[in-house]
């Protein structure tokens, strides 16, 4: 029989072991942020110091939060690197998270230049005064006007066309023409799309709105979605290679996925075709960057950004992801050229954003999923 | 075996007032991301009243209606799947069945995500299963749907049926075959017995099982965005990301909890008048033997389940892997390894304790903080229902005030927001379910008059604790141990979130490929993450056919 005035306690040793852990995580917590924070003002690297006469001094290492695929950024990344000694970390993640998180760090932000596509996210981050205006020559004469922000709070960087694709095999040419005409019930059953949710289906049908009205553009909805051959896909390849297989006749992709088809199987019976060409032009979107507004190495961020616009990373913009270069003094790549020349929409990108919210309302509205 | 949300709790503990302290503070941390939500309710102006509407003007009756789709067919398959095959290799004998016995438990190791690019991968239109059939039979050729609802429910139920075979096939061998003989000695037919008596003393254990996975599919995210399968989960996300309302995100989230609720009562209700004690002492399991068809039938169910739930996925993602390795492996491999590794032993193990504290505080007497004590523990389990991204939602909310005051203090940081510390958080407040059902189950194995006895015959509370307590309480932990550790190692949304600078893992590596439906390149993460559950999910096996051969040999 016990006389211990706590009776029974069945649980110290476990009890005990857990205050040690609940210790041991906030310690870690606590260091934990000190540890895997980059260190700003890190001596730089040596290969630079012979370039140090012809360009600036490196800085601290430039911190990148980035929705862009990790493949397509590290070599330019490295690149850079290499070129000016100054060290790019990376932080990965989906476009609407970063931006969460960006502006939950708030003035702690360890984040110096935010690059994401499609300029719907941009627009997001910029209107929530995420992004600092920045005067750039460099920049303002590689990167055409309505590829950027007017006060600067972003850049495009590289261009992507969103334009029909079609089967070689039960398509002719002539039969297509715009966006819009694939609502006409001749495509009924033969028609795919990429989900609603994806941002770039948002931008171009913000850029709809922009141009015809709300109105017309559910229409133009509606009529899509009636003429789908099956279910809305989560992703522009699946679109091609369910054009290949017969699955549907036509779609709507980002020219560089039916680029990274041709690049595996040269053959494949699947066309582009430039929408809207008598009339609006090809719907381009960016992907692009700005310099958060809490930056700790805005200059640091100014040299990545302005060095991308730049030829030679220009040029791997095209070659890693045959993307269109912003800076229309570079040539893309051939299988990029292959393609043809097209007219693109001239509106400023900037409308992506702004409609961006009614657009995805009208795509609920008319059951685009 | 477990006992996930029972009101009754038997067996009353003492503690020092500053365990009880300790502890509410402990579950009211955990609930933190949860409350956070809730409170986005105050939040109701005009910008999220106009979305409101507009979701129950488009949407929202298709949202519920497939979330309850989702929820009965993925139900049904894995009570099913679960049930039969636990019943199998528990009860009868027949070729392969020591085999299998571990082998099915294997899924356990797949992510939803991965399971379901590769199901959506093969069984495409232009996938290769369908292009064959299209070359070999002509372009009429017809292949099942497998696009919808029917898809994703495969998926999900195939890798979620190892938690009700987990616990339906320890409810089966300590059952063992004493009831069943004495029900075929009243005249019932074996397949009789099993329905009128075996089913149905093991339900508990197979009901905790399904709200389990019920649970995980509510929070599904990763395998209902591969299908395009619209559920309540993604039309938060699409509130959040699409229309930039954090609100109505959170509003809809806390929503979610109405359909936990539900999955919880049918739980509770089917407990309600199962209170049931077996005898600690079942005799060895002597197996039916099966012969002829009957045992064919047997090892062909269990491969054709094996095949499809662990043989396809890890074919083809090695086929994958064969084709990308040269290109995909770089050195960072072990460096988003032991991320991935870190992170995973570090919530298992903040996660098992906090648990035990939670059971511990929940059998502690009356007082006038009980009521607040059981709400908090109650709602601590919650998260379990709630997508990853979603409680990340919550801990970003109230971190971002927190970080705000300190910085004003301290100057500098963030100090949370994006600290292991968070990400911990989101974790414990994820996983505390699977953590806290087996180790309220072992306690309340523990009856009262045990330790009543104990100390009549003068066991000091040393002895008590050491000779009771422990050895009934480890299975209990090392289950809960090790099946958090392997949730953590598949979450992706969180930890894709909240990640501290730098900490890529496996999962987040997988994200960064399948964002754009590279699959193929996905292959290697996806395949390295596998492997490196397994080893826990082989422990586990392996404990818990040490557990039984211990019961049976006692």
């Amino acid at each position: 029989m016990s006389h211990f005035a706590l009776p029974v306690s069945p649980s110290v040793s476990a009890l005990r072991s857990l205050s040690l852990a609940l210790v041991a995580a906030f310690t870690l917590a606590a260091c934990g942020g000190d540890d895997s924070a980059p260190q700003s003002g890190a001596a730089p690297s040596p290969g630079a110091s012979g370039t140090a006469a012809a360009t600036p001094e490196p800085t601290g290492p430039v911190v990148v939060y980035s929705s862009r695929q990790e493949y397509l950024i590290k070599p330019l990344f490295d690149r850079f690197t290499q070129e000016t000694g100054i060290e790019v970390q990376t932080q990965t993640g989906e476009e609407g998270p970063l931006i969460a998180r960006l502006e939950a760090e708030g003035i702690g932000t360890y984040a110096d230049l935010f690059y994401t596509v499609d300029v719907g996210n941009l627009w997001i981050a910029a209107n929530k005064g995420l992004l600092a205006p920045t005067r750039s020559e460099i920049l303002e004469k590689d990167i055409p006007e309505h590829l950027r922000d007017p006060e600067g709070r972003w850049f495009g960087l590289s261009v992507r066309a969103r334009t029909i694709a079609y089967s070689t095999e039960r398509v002719k040419p002539e039969e297509l023409s715009t966006y819009e005409a694939l609502a006409d019930p001749k495509w009924k059953g033969r028609l795919c799309l990429r989900t609603s949710r994806k941002v770039y289906n948002m931008s171009l049908v913000a850029t709809m709105i922009n141009r015809l009205g709300e109105a017309q553009t559910e229409e133009v909805v509606k009529g899509w979605v009636g003429n789908l051959a099956t279910r809305v896909f989560n992703s522009d390849n699946l679109i091609v290679q369910a054009i290949a297989a017969g699955q549907c006749d036509v779609g709507i992709v980002n020219t560089y996925y039916l680029g990274q088809e041709q690049q595996q199987n040269p053959d494949i019976p699947v066309a582009l075709f430039w929408a809207n060409q008598d009339t609006s032009g090809v719907h381009v979107n960016i992907s692009g960057a700005g310099i958060t507004t809490h930056a700790k190495n805005p200059e640091g961020a100014k040299r990545l950004l302005e060095w991308l616009s730049t030829e030679e990373p220009q040029r791997m913009f095209s070659e890693l992801n045959l993307e269109f270069p912003a800076n229309p003094a570079i040539e893309p790549v051939p299988l990029v050229q292959s393609w043809g020349e097209f007219k693109p929409d001239q509106v400023n990108v900037e409308v992506a954003g702004r409609l961006q919210a009614d657009a995805v309302r009208l795509m609920d509205r008319a059951d685009y999923r | 075996m477990p006992r996930t949300h029972t009101p009754s709790v038997s067996g009353t503990l003492h503690l020092p007032g500053g365990w009880r302290v300790l502890g509410l503070a402990a579950a009211l941390l955990v609930a933190l991301p949860i409350l956070m939500l809730l409170t986005q309710w105050a939040t109701l102006g005009t910008g999220e009243q106009d979305i409101w509407q507009h979701l129950f003007a488009t949407k929202l009756d298709r949202l519920a209606l497939n979330t309850i789709v989702l929820l009965l067919g993925v139900g049904v398959l894995v009570t099913v799947l679960g049930t039969s095959l636990a019943w199998l290799v528990s009860m009868c004998e027949f070729p392969g069945r020591r085999w299998f016995d571990w082998a099915l438990m294997l899924p356990l190791a797949i992510p939803g995500y991965v399971m379901a690019f590769v199901f959506y991968g093969l069984f495409s239109f232009a996938g290769p299963i369908q292009s064959w059939g299209r070359s070999v039979f002509g372009a009429n050729f017809w292949f099942p749907d497998l696009q919808g609802a029917v898809g994703v429910i495969l998926v999900m139920g195939l890798v979620l049926y190892p938690y009700v075979y987990l616990m339906a096939r320890s409810a089966f061998t300590v059952q063992g075959r004493n009831l069943l003989d004495a029900a075929r000695l009243l005249g019932l037919s074996t397949t009789g017995a099993f329905w009128k008596v075996a089913l149905p003393v093991a339900r508990p254990a197979v009901i905790g099982g399904v709200a389990l996975a019920l649970m995980e599919t509510l929070a599904d995210f990763g395998a209902v965005s591969v299908f395009n399968y619209d559920t309540f989960t993604t039309a938060i996300y699409n509130a959040w990301y699409g229309l930039f309302n954090l609100a109505v995100a959170a509003q809809l989230a806390s929503l979610l909890l109405v359909f936990v609720a539900l999955t919880l009562m049918l739980e509770h209700y089917s407990r309600k008048h199962a209170r049931f004690t077996q005898d600690e002492r079942s005799r060895a399991a002597q197996r039916f033997r099966l012969q002829g068809a009957q045992a064919w039938a047997a090892t062909s169910w269990c491969l054709v389940i094996f095949l499809l739930a662990f043989g396809v996925p890890v074919t083809q993602l090695l086929i994958w892997v064969a084709e990308t390795w040269r290109t995909e492996l770089d050195s960072r491999y072990p460096e988003f390894l032991l991320h991935t590794l870190e992170l995973a032993a570090l919530a298992a193990l903040a996660t098992v304790l906090v648990a035990l504290l939670l059971a511990f505080i929940r059998r502690l007497p009356k007082s006038r903080w009980k009521w607040l004590e059981r709400l908090s523990v109650r709602l601590a389990t919650l998260g379990y229902a709630l997508p990853g991204s979603v409680l990340a939602v919550g801990i970003i909310i109230a971190f971002t005030t927190l970080d705000q005051r300190l910085q004003g203090l301290l100057g500098s940081g963030p100090f949370l927001v994006g600290s292991v510390f968070a990400l911990i958080l989101a974790y414990l407040t994820r996983f505390m379910a699977v953590a806290y059902a087996p180790l309220d189950a072992s306690l309340e194995r523990i009856k009262p008059s045990l330790c009543d006895a104990a100390r009549s015959l003068g066991a000091g509370p040393g002895r008590l604790v050491r000779q009771i307590y422990l050895p009934l309480l480890r299975p209990g932990f090392f289950t809960a141990l090790i099946i958090v550790f392997v949730d953590v190692m598949k979450e992706m949304p969180a930890t894709l979130i909240m990640r501290p600078f730098g900490w890529d893992t496996l999962a987040v590596r997988i994200y960064q490929m399948t964002a754009e439906g590279q699959w193929e390149r996905a292959a290697l993460p996806a395949l390295t993450l596998l492997l490196a559950g397994l080893i826990p999910v082989l422990i586990l096996v392996r404990q818990s056919g040490a557990r039984r051969e211990n019961r049976t040999a006692g």
